[in-house]
């Protein structure tokens, strides 16, 4: 496959291999922010082939992961009106709730049907004018701007049975709550590529400079992965603690200047809970003053809907990076993708569920296939 | 069962001036499935028809008489679902046909008898339902088997999704062959017929609102050819014979490395991803390994037969692309591990939870 079987290349993988093991001479732990990263990492068993002591420590990035339970809650709350049909990105049917998941109402008949994008929604609104349809708006910055394009469709159409859950978050601020946390052990990070080809990277100079921490904007292939764990330990080597870009086939410093004005006009930034985390201020977005009547929360009264996580999942420890998914009694026994407690084992993406499908059971993978 | 009976004008209502009923040709209507007048209709002039040479010969009786002499009969039987109905490089009829004829030849048998039996939901269009049985018809005459009994039903709208097509197939066991996934053994080489992930990767791609077009096809087709070509090379080493379908590769090795309580080791590179096949995971994010396949094999075979097999499969096109994708390995636990690209090892999980839409 064009574009993509260039960035898998076994021997470009060895020299950047090679070069990692020689300039590395302390032990690192380095974060990478993106869900899709750490599913690179752990298929393709890249913290296997590191040097001993350079730990990948796997971060927050994975949307349907930080989507609070409480949120999972108003989704099914407003999934199981007879004349709601509910649309949603396949991953968030199967998170638990605290007493339902969206594909356990699917199946006891509420209209709850899986979509690959926002407009696919914006149709069936259009083509179905009896029924309201409301997409599960969730994701960091990659989805808000075709989230956005949505709602703005959905004005121009007119169209009034058509609605928004939002649970949209941020990645800068969920950073800083990373650094400023006590435990926080991480000496770099790998900034999510997707994040930044929207976004761009001002916003994460300011935090490399006050936390004199080294941030990498790194893609998703094994190269780019490799590659951007080189530059962030020679950054680490040489005491710099600047903002490097990786991704440069995909990101400029000022990112997307069409999505980000989509982004800015039709939401805002506003607190968010983070699933395990808790509330961050200023790390959410929500739906602007003009487009208000948007909101299926308020649309539907689910606001007042509050809920508590699961005591037995520390998803917030996996999440800030604290702790590792195999140092969970529930990882494996109770919780499994099949039966997941937190959100983390649900989306391939989510740290617990890579990790489990990776078959990591604690034992080093090598001397397990010798 | 096909019965032609029962279908007499009832006494005592002759010259009754009931009107004609309004006839309806394009539909299936509920009483195509009442067992009178109409189903024989559907069976005389739609399903028979469309059958061609492998439909039932002479009279329709309530059960097919088979001749065998061999003691070892293979039975295997499967429902179809799949949506859409019809696809690139196939059918649901091409499919009942070839998932079970290939389900017998995984037992290394060849194919003697196919039923089908229909779940048909009222107002199903008849033109539709020609053309599944023309596709069962022409698949199970490529396949040399026939269809020698069926059972049509029909239930209310809303109560099916417009066709489901159930098929059983009674087989003759090759002599000396006796594949079982129980028999992978340490020092067994893994054979994979051909390129992964076609028809998964098709009927995902062209389910509605699915804003791409793939240029990829099913790869749908009878594997029993094959099997017995695979037998002229080889008997009892041939270990294990599985079709991936459902839950792809890696959930059909995690069944064998369970099923024998071995480990079986790949080599990521030697597994063949055609690039559409490859493009449409990517954006979908699903690993190839996961996606269904429905024409082609994974045979477990002894080391030292491996160049044999390999050198018979690819003399048939079914086969062409056939070679080694892995081994058989010690180790504790039943697992399937593979070396990737680049160098490091992982462990590759059995499909959880379901991909939508329906695959077959």
């Amino acid at each position: 496959m064009k574009y993509v079987e260039e960035y898998r290349d076994p021997q470009l993988a060895h020299q950047l291999l090679d070069q990692i093991h020689a300039v590395t001479t302390k032990p690192w732990s380095l974060m990478e922010v993106c869900g899709g990263q750490t599913n690179t990492i752990v298929r393709q068993g890249i913290d296997d082939v590191l040097p001993v002591g350079l730990r990948m420590v796997h971060g927050p990035g994975c949307p349907v992961c930080v989507t609070p339970l409480e949120m999972v809650d108003k989704a099914c709350a407003i999934a199981v009106r007879p004349e709601v049909t509910f649309t949603s990105y396949g991953d968030m049917l199967r998170v638990p709730g605290s007493t339902s998941d969206l594909l356990s109402l699917k199946a006891r008949g509420a209209d709850v049907r899986v979509v690959y994008s926002p407009m696919e929604a914006v149709r069936i609104a259009r083509d179905e004018p009896s029924r309201q349809v409301v997409f599960f708006a969730v994701g960091f910055e990659t989805t808000a701007p075709a989230n956005a394009m949505a709602v703005i469709r959905a004005h121009e159409l007119g169209l009034a049975n058509f609605s928004i859950l939002v649970s949209h978050v941020l990645v800068p601020p969920a950073m800083t709550s990373i650094l400023d946390d006590e435990e926080c052990g991480i000496d770099a990070f790998l900034a999510a590529g997707h994040v930044c080809a929207v976004m761009g990277w001002r916003e994460y100079e300011p935090i490399a400079a006050r936390y004199r921490v080294p941030i990498v904007v790194t893609g998703f292939e094994p190269l780019d992965l490799l590659e951007g764990i080189l530059m962030a330990v020679r950054q680490l080597e040489s005491g710099r603690a600047e903002v490097e870009n990786q991704y440069i086939r995909a990101v400029r410093r000022n990112g997307n200047e069409h999505a980000q004005d989509a982004i800015r006009r039709v939401f805002q930034v506003a607190d968010r809970t983070w699933r395990g985390v808790g509330r961050i201020p200023d790390s959410g977005l929500e739906l602007a003053p003009d487009y208000l009547s948007f909101d299926a929360a308020k649309r539907f009264a689910v606001d007042d809907i509050a809920t508590l996580e699961n005591p037995a999942c520390i998803a917030g420890a996996i999440l800030r990076g604290t702790k590792l998914p195999t140092q969970c009694a529930m990882y494996g026994t109770a919780c499994t993708p099949r039966t997941p407690l937190g959100a983390p084992m649900v989306s391939s993406e989510g740290t617990c569920a890579a990790f489990y499908n990776a078959g990591r059971v604690g034992e080093p993978l090598t001397s397990a296939t010798a | 069962m096909t019965t032609m009976d029962g279908v007499s004008q009832p006494g005592g209502l002759a010259g009754a001036a009931c009107p004609t009923p309004h006839v309806e040709a394009e539909r299936v209507l509920l009483g195509h499935g009442s067992g009178g007048l109409l189903s024989a209709e559907l069976l005389r002039d739609v399903i028979i028809p469309a059958l061609g040479a492998a439909a039932p010969k002479g009279a329709l009786e309530d059960g097919a008489v088979v001749h065998v002499t061999s003691q070892d009969l293979v039975l295997s039987t499967d429902s179809f679902v799949v949506s859409p109905l019809f696809f690139a490089g196939g059918d649901i009829g091409a499919l009942a046909v070839h998932g079970t004829v290939n389900d017998l030849a995984m037992m290394g048998a060849m194919p003697v008898a196919l039923t089908v039996a229909f779940v048909i939901e009222e107002g199903f269009p008849i033109a539709d339902l020609r053309r599944v049985c023309a596709s069962i018809g022409s698949a199970a005459s490529a396949a040399g088997v026939p269809v020698v009994a069926g059972d049509t039903k029909v239930v209310g709208k809303g109560a099916a999704d417009g066709l489901f097509v159930t098929t059983t197939g009674l087989g003759r066991r090759l002599p000396e062959l006796t594949p079982s996934a129980e028999r992978a053994t340490v020092g067994d080489v893994v054979i994979l017929s051909a390129p992964i992930g076609a028809h998964g990767t098709t009927i995902l791609s062209t389910r509605a609102g699915l804003e791409f077009e793939a240029d990829i096809a099913s790869d749908t087709r009878p594997l029993h050819w094959l099997v017995a070509t695979m037998a002229t090379a080889a008997s009892h080493e041939i270990h294990v014979l599985r079709d991936p379908t459902r839950g792809g590769v890696a959930s059909t090795l995690n069944e064998i490395a369970q099923s024998s309580d071995v480990r079986i080791r790949l080599e990521e590179s030697a597994i063949p991803v055609p690039p559409a096949v490859g493009a449409v995971c990517e954006m979908l994010g699903l690993d190839p390994l996961h996606v269904a396949n429905e024409g082609c094999l994974v045979a477990i075979v002894k080391r030292d037969a491996a160049d044999r097999v390999l050198a018979a499969m690819r003399t048939l096109r079914a086969g062409e692309d056939a070679r080694v994708i892995g081994e058989v390995v010690d180790g504790a636990g039943p697992r399937v591990v593979m070396r990737t690209r680049i160098g490091s090892n992982r462990i590759v999980d059995m499909l959880v939870g379901e991909q939508l839409p329906r695959i077959c």
